[in-house]
């Protein structure tokens, strides 16, 4: 029964992973694999010199790390501000709203972001309106940054809000009321019972999203981008199709992307144990 | 929870309603702004005059498409590899969890596919190696670059292998008692009791191969091979290339604006309408399954 997908398993997963031996030769396609000159770290050595790594490194991680922070915040207060909804049709309508963006892809939603944010975009005639200056969101490179984040928390924080608004209606209801009746208000109760009771979800899921400090969002870069914000946009992937792709330099974007699913799997691991040590939970 | 009366609690109550609508409607407005530009003529588009109604209303855009034959094209490459994909991936699926949620005492090997599985998601040749390797099996240009690649769903095998240790085990004991093989038991037990979890993953890879521009993008060299996603990308790309041949930012803005926005809003628009008929569908099921799925105890 495992045979078929082990096939696909092997060609499609394992065998690429013989590809790693590009990082380490200079690749010339005509002569391929077996034909091309090995020179050792060279790539590697190549890399770490680049001007631009340290800032593609630092994009990457600033623009990830603050996708998972506020995507967390903006979860937590949204799934418990949500469980207050007590009209059954109104909060599934706007479950069904706050879901929708997570499944349309960045192709389509950038269309909707540059719609928002350009020069004549909707927020610009907003500020406009308000007599303030308009702002190049989409060309600033001081700017891009929080619109890459902003715009993904708008589109996944209510797709991240399934998880902890199970946790949420999983609390004893009793706890809540003994809470009231001993004179607790809707902020003591939130701070003193939802809260913590959502805390080993909310640890486990910030310890699993740790891995992902390394993927700020392919799709999303490489379809809000121009280069004129190359210096605050480029995350690694991006950086690797430019370079390895479409530059054609084939054992170089190998070297850094070899670099990326090094770090990535440390990350997981250790992730995965932290996981299994503070929650007792873990991922496998 | 007792319902507190007082004014302040109300009061507090009507914030709450506020912001969560509000939210709500942060997530609607932008996509039903872009439903009333593709409604409205390029001159109300172009003097941005359009907001969520549409500013003289016409149908114009949709007749446009229906005579862009490449939309089209297009369109059928993305359903064609929509479908294949969930065949093959929910076959491989349920045929790779099945025998992973036996103990390793029933299955012998056990840990090593399982770990086999896990390390290809902690690691992987990278885009480059995994293309060449596509390039090489000569795929390129074919419908199947987009869909065997994809082929093993790792996280869904572990999602449905979860579901699969769940299920109680008379249930499997009766039908071996009943003289069935594994397969049997399989297609009659396991699959039957796990359609939510299943509507889920399909979910999944409906989801995530209609929406998927990329791979159309590296390993389609013929526009007329394109799947939907990466045509409609393909439409935008053109004013990178204007950039490098050196216009400036404010004429860019300009040539933005000039260019088909109407027509692009419905193109995305119909891009989108498979989507929103699947996912009311599917919705009661994957809310379910993300909850059961996400965590492992």
């Amino acid at each position: 029964m495992m045979l078929p997908g082990m096939i696909f398993l092997l060609i499609f997963s394992y065998i690429p992973m013989f590809g790693i031996i590009m990082a380490f030769q200079d690749y010339i396609p005509a002569k391929g694999m077996l034909g091309s000159e090995f020179v050792g770290l060279e790539h590697f050595i190549y890399m770490f010199q680049l001007p631009d790594i340290g800032q593609v490194f630092r994009n990457t991680m600033v623009i990830a790390f603050g996708k998972i922070l506020l995507g967390t915040f903006g979860a937590i207060i949204f799934s418990i501000l949500l469980n207050e909804i007590r009209l059954k049709i109104l909060k599934k309508s706007i479950q069904t709203v706050v879901y929708l963006p997570h499944f349309l892809s960045w192709v389509v939603l950038a269309a909707v972001v540059v719609n928002m944010f350009s020069l004549d975009g909707t927020v610009n005639q907003i500020l406009n309106f308000f007599g303030l200056e308009k702002l190049n969101f989409l060309g600033s490179n001081s700017l891009f940054q929080p619109l890459l984040i902003g715009t993904d928390v708008w589109k996944e924080f209510g797709f991240n809000s399934i998880v902890y608004l199970a946790a949420i209606t999983a609390v004893d209801p009793g706890l809540h009321e003994a809470a009231s009746i001993d004179g607790a208000n809707w902020w003591k109760r939130v701070w003193h019972i939802t809260l913590p009771s959502m805390l080993p979800i909310i640890l486990l899921l910030a310890i699993l999203s740790l891995p992902n400090i390394l993927n700020a969002g392919f799709d999303q870069v490489y379809n809000l981008y121009t280069p004129m914000v190359y210096e605050t946009g480029d995350i690694l992937d991006t950086y690797v199709y430019r370079i390895g792709l479409l530059g054609r330099e084939y054992s170089f974007g190998t070297a850094i992307g070899i670099f990326k699913s090094i770090i990535g799997m440390i990350l997981i691991i250790s992730a995965n144990e932290m996981a299994k040590k503070f929650t007792d939970r873990k991922l496998f | 929870m007792v319902e507190s009366k007082n004014i302040s609690a109300r009061i507090g109550r009507i914030v709450i309603h506020t912001i969560v609508i509000s939210l709500g409607l942060i997530c609607l407005l932008p996509l039903w702004n872009i439903v009333a530009t593709s409604f409205s003529s390029s001159e109300a588009v172009t003097a941005n005059a359009v907001g969520l109604i549409p500013v003289n209303f016409t149908t114009e855009t949709y007749k446009m498409i229906m005579e862009d034959m490449q939309f089209w094209r297009s369109f059928g490459i993305s359903v064609q590899r929509v479908i294949l994909s969930l065949l093959i991936n929910i076959v491989l699926i349920v045929l790779m969890a099945y025998p992973l949620s036996k103990s390793k005492r029933v299955f012998k090997g056990r840990n090593i596919y399982m770990n086999l599985l896990i390390f290809s998601m902690l690691f992987s040749g990278g885009m480059i190696p995994t293309y060449l390797v596509v390039k090489n099996l000569n795929l390129l240009n074919t419908i199947w670059s987009l869909v065997l690649p994809g082929a093993v769903q790792v996280f869904s095998i572990i999602l449905i292998m979860n579901f699969f240790i769940g299920v109680p085990k008379s249930l499997e004991e009766a039908a071996i008692m009943d003289g069935a093989n594994p397969l049997q038991i399989l297609v009659k037990v396991f699959i039957p009791i796990s359609l939510p979890a299943l509507a889920t993953v399909a979910l999944f890879s409906i989801v995530g191969n209609w929406n998927d521009f990329f791979s159309g993008l590296i390993y389609m060299t013929k526009v007329s091979n394109y799947p939907l996603m990466t045509y409609i990308q393909s439409l935008s790309i053109n004013i990178e290339e204007m950039l490098k041949s050196g216009a400036n930012a404010n004429s860019l803005e300009n040539m933005m604006q000039v260019s088909n926005k109407n027509l692009n809003a419905a193109k995305i628009v119909v891009s989108i309408i498979p989507l929103l008929v699947i996912y009311p569908l599917l919705q009661k099921y994957f809310i379910h399954g993300i909850v059961v799925g996400s965590v492992k105890e």
